[in-house]
């Protein structure tokens, strides 16, 4: 009898939260680390990175207008529904870094409680860097964290799932929404995490997942006008990207030149470099 | 209505001390500078006040050197404790010699002395008291246990509030263990220089603080000296874009404080004489040489004819002129070439269509004057609706629904700050949460405090100063 053929799947980008093909009608082959045909990527284009800031823009409003309570929610949603697909992205996950099945999913139980921990910071962050300011006078003065805006993150290009999930959870959860570039020949742990959070209740739009090279598409997410910030962990000439940001003010994230070790306790500077700080003042009196 | 008349009440010049010439002061002593003296004036009379010598390459150089001495044998390893003493007496010299501070300001810079003397230099004490408090608590500031400064600290600031912006700038980044170099502006240096006295008069140790005095040039310089760790600059967007390009892909760190064009925005149910109040003191608080002005009002359609007359009464009782007289409410235009802009800016909404209303005050036929002027019917467009004027230019829009008002406040790439008029409260915190800036004043302008952050969003900067927050800048964190 012969043995059953699988069906083979055709990995797409994640724009507003549907499943689009690149417009440039582009693909690349992925392989494993022994140079073996995994699948085509989607391989997007200039034109794939200003429709997902459109998407990304527009789910701003609600994502950061959502309760802090309901994001928390939302993201803890995805914890359990990557749970819900742990062996897929053992799998994947060693496929993709050629680990060992049981360093793989140690890997994969990381990134797991990763999430975990920061949708748990959602409604704790306001009160750890907000303030009532004591000011001299007879005035009402505090200070709110509020989310920057449109986040631009070139993801982690060696660690396919538990770096890119370091790199999105806490723009998420600052209640920024996202474009990301992800891992160029490590892409498809992201392609099935996109499939995550089209099915964990985050509205379309908030994370947007491109695959591509974040060198071809890095300079057109620096100068983007209505991007506010900039992750470029996964891009090689950054001091270009900074460059290019510097012309919109843009916030770009300090990240050290190596890829740093994702397995280490993170702690909120990730967070906080999302937040602004709004003060609102008001009198006093009767 | 004609203004009460008032008899002239100047506040004396020699109290300022004015001296013919002024000099860098680099590891705690002032030094003749190598680069080309350059003369400050009075904005309001336009005679040169005095020369002052500024810094060279070299200078800049030993500047930097002494900053890097002092962060690493001194003020780095020196407790938090200590470091809080020196603060708390250069807090107590300013308030000493407050007065004197305050009518050199006002000579060098064309402020009111009402101003200078009654906002700016009480806050210039504040921030030194507010800062040297943090020093020793640093492990508590939410950093983590022991944060470390960064280093040499290059600070570059504006001409508009020239001793508040030291403060501000120096403050934080002493209580924090860093050293500094600060480059004063160009028409504004004089404050400064006499700062470089209290340090000495503080036992402060030579290299803490540097003041280099110099032209447009010397910032460059300063930004991308290998020596500084880190650069906080207050200015225009323009330059802040510069700036931020130059550091790109370098290790230093960066925060910038840039320009605004701040939506006031009064609902039909505002306490409307409040708001008057609020909206003149929002734009022509220090001439509108303020980032932060309220440069465009947003009124409820239903109240705009009511909102304007009153507007326009009021203004015409603000008193232009000698900005040493108590009486004065307007001073001067900090220089020509400032002057020169804000008439073209003004020209232009003229030119686009807008409607010209100028206080008929009488302006003095010396010195760098202009008289508060309000547009009435600005469109979005008109790039006195986009373009921060920095100067007494109030543009007036119109606003029907509460959506509408944000959308239009929020129509800009700057962010720092804005202003809600209301009585009523729920619709004052619906609008605060939806305006996209780094200080929202609600029923009030122009507030200002060591202990609230300030700072932009956008176009407007990263980075904030004051408060809790304001200590991130100057940490290694």
């Amino acid at each position: 009898m012969s043995e059953r053929v699988t069906v083979a799947k055709t990995y797409k980008l994640f724009i507003g939260g549907k499943f689009p093909r690149s417009e440039s009608g582009r693909v690349y082959p992925v392989t494993d680390g022994k140079g073996r045909f995994l699948a085509n990527a989607a391989h997007a284009s200039r034109k794939d990175v200003r429709d997902a800031v459109v998407a990304a823009r527009k789910a701003f409003g609600g994502w950061s207008g959502a309760t802090a309570y309901n994001r928390g929610q939302v993201l803890y949603r995805v914890a359990e529904m990557l749970e819900g697909r742990r062996d897929q992205f053992v799998a994947e996950v060693s496929a993709a870094e050629s680990l060992a099945t049981r360093r793989a999913e140690a890997v994969v139980d990381a990134a797991i409680d990763r999430w975990v921990w920061y949708a748990g910071w959602t409604d704790k962050v306001a009160s750890v860097l907000g303030a009532a300011n004591p000011v001299a006078g007879p005035y009402f003065s505090f200070t709110v964290p509020e989310p920057t805006g449109v986040v631009g993150i070139l993801a982690p290009q060696k660690s396919s799932l538990l770096g890119l999930v370091s790199v999105l959870a806490p723009a998420l959860a600052a209640g920024c929404t996202t474009v990301v570039v992800s891992s160029a020949d490590r892409p498809l742990p992201a392609i099935t995490l996109s499939e995550v959070l089209a099915t964990s209740d985050l509205p379309g739009g908030v994370a947007n997942i491109l695959t591509g090279r974040a060198a071809e598409l890095g300079p057109w997410l620096a100068s983007h006008a209505d991007v506010n910030a900039l992750d470029p962990t996964g891009a090689e000439d950054r001091a270009e990207l900074a460059r290019e940001a510097a012309g919109t003010v843009k916030r770009v994230l300090a990240v050290p030149a190596e890829e740093p070790d994702w397995t280490k306790r993170p702690d909120i500077a990730r967070l906080r470099r999302y937040l602004e700080a709004k003060t609102v003042w008001h009198p006093m009196g009767v | 209505m004609p203004a009460f008349e008032y008899a002239p009440a100047p506040e004396s010049r020699d109290l300022a001390n004015l001296k013919p010439s002024y000099r860098p002061f680099i590891d705690g002593e002032f030094r003749d500078g190598g680069g080309e003296p350059l003369k400050t004036l009075n904005p309001a009379t336009e005679e040169v006040l005095a020369e002052v010598s500024t810094a060279s390459d070299a200078d800049l150089d030993a500047a930097v050197k002494a900053a890097r001495k002092a962060f690493e044998k001194i003020w780095g390893p020196m407790p938090g404790s200590e470091r809080a003493k020196y603060l708390f007496r250069i807090a107590r010299l300013i308030q000493e010699r407050s007065r004197e501070l305050a009518v050199l300001e006002t000579l060098d810079n064309g402020k009111p002395i009402r101003e200078s003397r009654d906002s700016d230099l009480p806050l210039v004490a504040a921030h030194f008291f507010y800062h040297a408090g943090w020093a020793d608590k640093l492990d508590y500031a939410g950093y983590g246990p022991d944060p470390k400064p960064l280093g040499v600290a290059g600070q570059i600031i504006p001409w508009n509030f020239p001793l508040l912006m030291l403060a501000w700038k120096i403050a934080p980044a002493l209580a924090t263990g860093n050293t500094v170099v600060l480059k004063p502006a160009e028409t504004t240096p004089l404050t400064a220089l006499v700062f470089g006295e209290i340090c000495q008069q503080a036992g402060l140790p030579p290299g803490v603080v540097n003041i280099l005095p110099g032209a447009g040039d010397l910032g460059p310089k300063l930004v991308e000296h290998p020596g500084v760790d880190k650069i906080a600059f207050t200015g225009s967007t323009e330059v802040g874009k510069l700036i931020q390009r130059q550091v790109a892909g370098t290790p230093k760190r960066l925060t910038l404080e840039l320009g605004g064009k701040a939506a006031n925005v009064v609902f039909d149910d505002a306490p409307l004489d409040q708001a008057v109040e609020g909206i003149v003191n929002g734009i022509f608080f220090n001439q509108g040489h303020v980032c932060c002005a309220g440069s465009r009002l947003l009124v409820q359609e239903s109240v705009a004819d009511e909102v304007l007359d009153k507007l326009r009464y009021r203004i015409s009782t603000l008193r232009l002129g000698d900005p040493l007289d108590k009486n004065t409410d307007v001073g001067a235009i900090n220089s020509r070439e400032q002057l020169g802009r804000i008439r073209e800016l003004a020209d232009s909404g003229e030119a686009e269509g807008a409607q010209r209303w100028t206080s008929p005050c009488p302006v003095p036929d010396r010195g760098f004057f202009f008289a508060p002027t309000i547009f009435s019917g600005v469109h979005q467009s008109m790039r006195i609706a986009r373009e921060e004027i920095f100067g007494p230019v109030l543009s007036v829009l119109t606003f029907r629904t509460p959506d509408e008002a944000v959308a239009k406040a929020n129509n800009t790439p700057y962010g720092l700050s804005a202003g809600i008029w209301s009585e009523k409260g729920s619709r004052i915190l619906w609008t605060a949460n939806r305006l996209r800036a780094g200080v929202v004043w609600a029923n009030t302008f122009n507030r200002f405090d060591p202990a609230a952050p300030f700072g932009g969003y956008q176009e407007s900067g990263f980075g904030r100063e004051g408060g809790r927050t304001g200590l991130e800048g100057y940490l290694d964190v």
